[in-house]
């Protein structure tokens, strides 16, 4: 699965990390005990003063990140999402996100990407959780120069934002690197007039061969990367509604409160096509090889191309 | 060293006057947390009107110390003493609680000049007042930060976490005060959850501390001084303090933890408040 970088998204978050603190100094960084998997060790070996190891007390952690952004730095909060959302839930809702503080949340080994530690490792309601909070921003890189830029953007952004970041390598999209980052607006991949399918971190890439497939069938099928998944780009949803007549989202997560249910409910209200959703469906996943559980839990290319046709059948054109 | 007679008579005026206009905008607005407002109305104050450096026509100057009050339902004693310090106008005191009011339940640093910390969640402001200690210390900024907890609030785990980060780091810009008012909203502590030695665990976890009758503004004003001399770990002062203090049908009940006001107990309060008890 190596894309043409051969590193996996945490390396170059790490790697973008440390670029960035050679320029910033407000840069500071808080990991709990997972430095060496989230990469974050970069950063703390090249500025050890301003990298905060606080063991294994992930609340603390972000509570600690939500006062120091009071004087002016802008921290970086590191864990694995699973525990961004469930350990650090509180002072992320209660400190980070009612009082707009510059915190920068990080959560990695999102999705089922940390596939064999199992299903209490996996993070497919983190983007439910995040989206709801007020004040949130909610990024999803889909590939490593996304998530470069996605990170670079957070820092130029003022208050509160959560990068979602995969632990494996991914395949570069160049479609999707040709293309400016611009925080909320999606990015047309592939142009299509039949129907739109509508991805985020690593389904994108899937969303891409999904396209593919349709098209060898005589479906001209449009892909959408959303990237960042609030503020979402209703505006361009809107648009492949009405040009497309119908949506598929695919996202590694679950199949409820994720880009799904944001996509649709904007689709809902701006223009109703028939749509179908591509994720994880309301189930615990299990330990085992990362590819054979995106298999068996859906969220392959022919489980997009399945809903897809669905979407078409309801849509009256197939 | 020490407070002066005039400084402590000034000190022990204010926290009279603070008490009176709690009861009267608890009592007006129907709403609120008395019992804890009560016991640390003289840590509060003597940290506002006497220790710390802040400019309410400037109030987010960088060098400012800041005051996080961890046990936030004790707002109401931090806007009165922020409303008297002139961060906002007194009269906004009889918004509390209320509808478009810049005085949430809790306090929301977004809306309340003054307010450093939205809190109200227990165990979240010891964890945060470090990294302000943290922020101070690598912007080289001579600031404190001052962090008031209640005794119910530290059977939070979170602020366990916090007691040996703070140690880790050597946070010694960061002054902790525990309310010790032995009472938490169910019943006392010792009946929900017991502390144990809490100068044992807190000196063990490696933090310098003090004891103060946390209703004697000198005793408060000298560990504060004294903390400031510490160097290379933060302090927490234990501040023995009743909940209710200063009207005696509510001290030490748990019962006053967030009541409304009757009448009657509004009058024989402010009966016993102008007493001068």
């Amino acid at each position: 699965m190596a894309g043409a970088t051969g590193k996996a998204m945490r390396q170059v978050y790490g790697e973008t990390l440390v670029e960035l603190g050679k320029t910033n100094p407000h840069i500071v960084v808080f990991d709990a005990d997972v430095a060496t998997s989230t990469r974050t060790i970069l950063f703390g070996e090249a500025f050890p003063e301003r990298f905060f190891n606080v063991g294994i007390a992930e609340m603390n952690m972000a509570a600690m990140a939500a006062g120091i952004s009071t004087t002016g730095l802008i921290p970086f909060v590191n864990t694995f999402a699973c525990f961004m959302v469930l350990r650090c839930g509180d002072p992320i809702r209660s400190l980070i996100a009612y009082t707009k503080l510059n915190v920068k949340l990080a959560g990695t080994y999102a999705g089922l990407s940390d596939s064999y530690d199992g299903a209490s490792h996996h993070s497919i309601l983190d983007i439910a959780f995040m989206r709801a909070l007020p004040n949130m921003l909610v990024i999803c890189p889909a590939d490593g120069a996304e998530v470069k830029a996605a990170t670079e953007a957070a820092v130029q952004y003022k208050g509160p934002v959560y990068i979602r970041i995969h632990r494996n390598e991914c395949p570069d999209i160049p479609e999707n690197d040709s293309q400016p980052f611009v925080l909320g607006k999606g990015k047309l991949l592939r142009s299509g007039k039949d129907i739109t399918l509508v991805a985020t971190g690593y389904m994108v890439h899937r969303a891409m061969e999904a396209a593919q497939i349709l098209e060898a069938q005589g479906v001209s099928a449009r892909v959408v990367n959303i990237h960042t998944i609030k503020p979402l780009d209703t505006e361009l949803l809107e648009r492949c509604a009405k040009e497309t007549g119908g949506i598929v989202v695919a996202e590694e997560h679950s199949i409820h409160g994720g880009l799904g249910g944001a996509a649709a409910e904007a689709v809902g209200r701006l223009y109703p096509v028939p749509i179908e959703f591509v994720g994880v469906r309301d189930t615990f996943a299990e330990s085992g090889d990362y590819q054979a559980l995106l298999e068996k839990y859906g969220l392959t290319s022919q489980h997009i191309v399945k809903a897809a046709e669905e979407v078409l059948k309801k849509k009256g054109g197939l | 060293m020490g407070l002066s007679k005039e400084r402590k008579a000034v000190l022990e005026g204010l926290c009279k006057q603070f008490r009176r206009t709690l009861l009267d905008t608890l009592y007006s607005v129907q709403t609120g947390h008395p019992g804890g407002s009560l016991s640390a109305t003289e840590i509060i104050t003597t940290l506002y009107f006497e220790v710390m450096k802040v400019d309410p026509k400037n109030p987010y100057w960088e060098e400012r110390d800041r005051f996080v009050l961890a046990k936030g339902h004790a707002a109401p004693m931090l806007y009165i003493a922020l409303a008297e310090k002139g961060f906002f106008p007194k009269e906004e005191l009889k918004t509390l609680r209320q509808l478009n009011s810049r005085l949430q339940g809790h306090p929301c640093a977004l809306k309340t000049p003054g307010v450093e910390l939205s809190t109200g969640p227990l165990g979240l402001g010891l964890s945060a007042a470090l990294g302000m200690g943290l922020g101070a210390r690598l912007q080289r900024k001579p600031f404190y930060t001052y962090v008031l907890l209640g005794d119910g609030e530290i059977q939070e785990g979170i602020v366990w976490e916090a007691a040996m980060a703070g140690a880790k780091y050597g946070v010694d810009n960061v002054v902790a005060i525990l309310d010790k008012n032995g009472v938490q909203l169910d019943g006392t502590v010792d009946q929900i959850m017991p502390l144990g030695d809490v100068k044992g665990k807190w000196s063990s976890f490696g933090w310098n501390t003090f004891e103060v009758n946390g209703h004697k503004v000198e005793e408060i004003y000298d560990a504060i001084q004294e903390a400031h001399q510490v160097k290379g770990k933060p302090t927490l002062i234990i501040a023995h303090t009743v909940k209710g203090k200063g009207v005696s049908f509510m001290e030490g009940k748990h019962t006053w933890h967030g009541k409304p006001i009757s009448k009657a107990e509004y009058e024989a309060a402010i009966q016993e408040l102008e007493g001068g008890r």
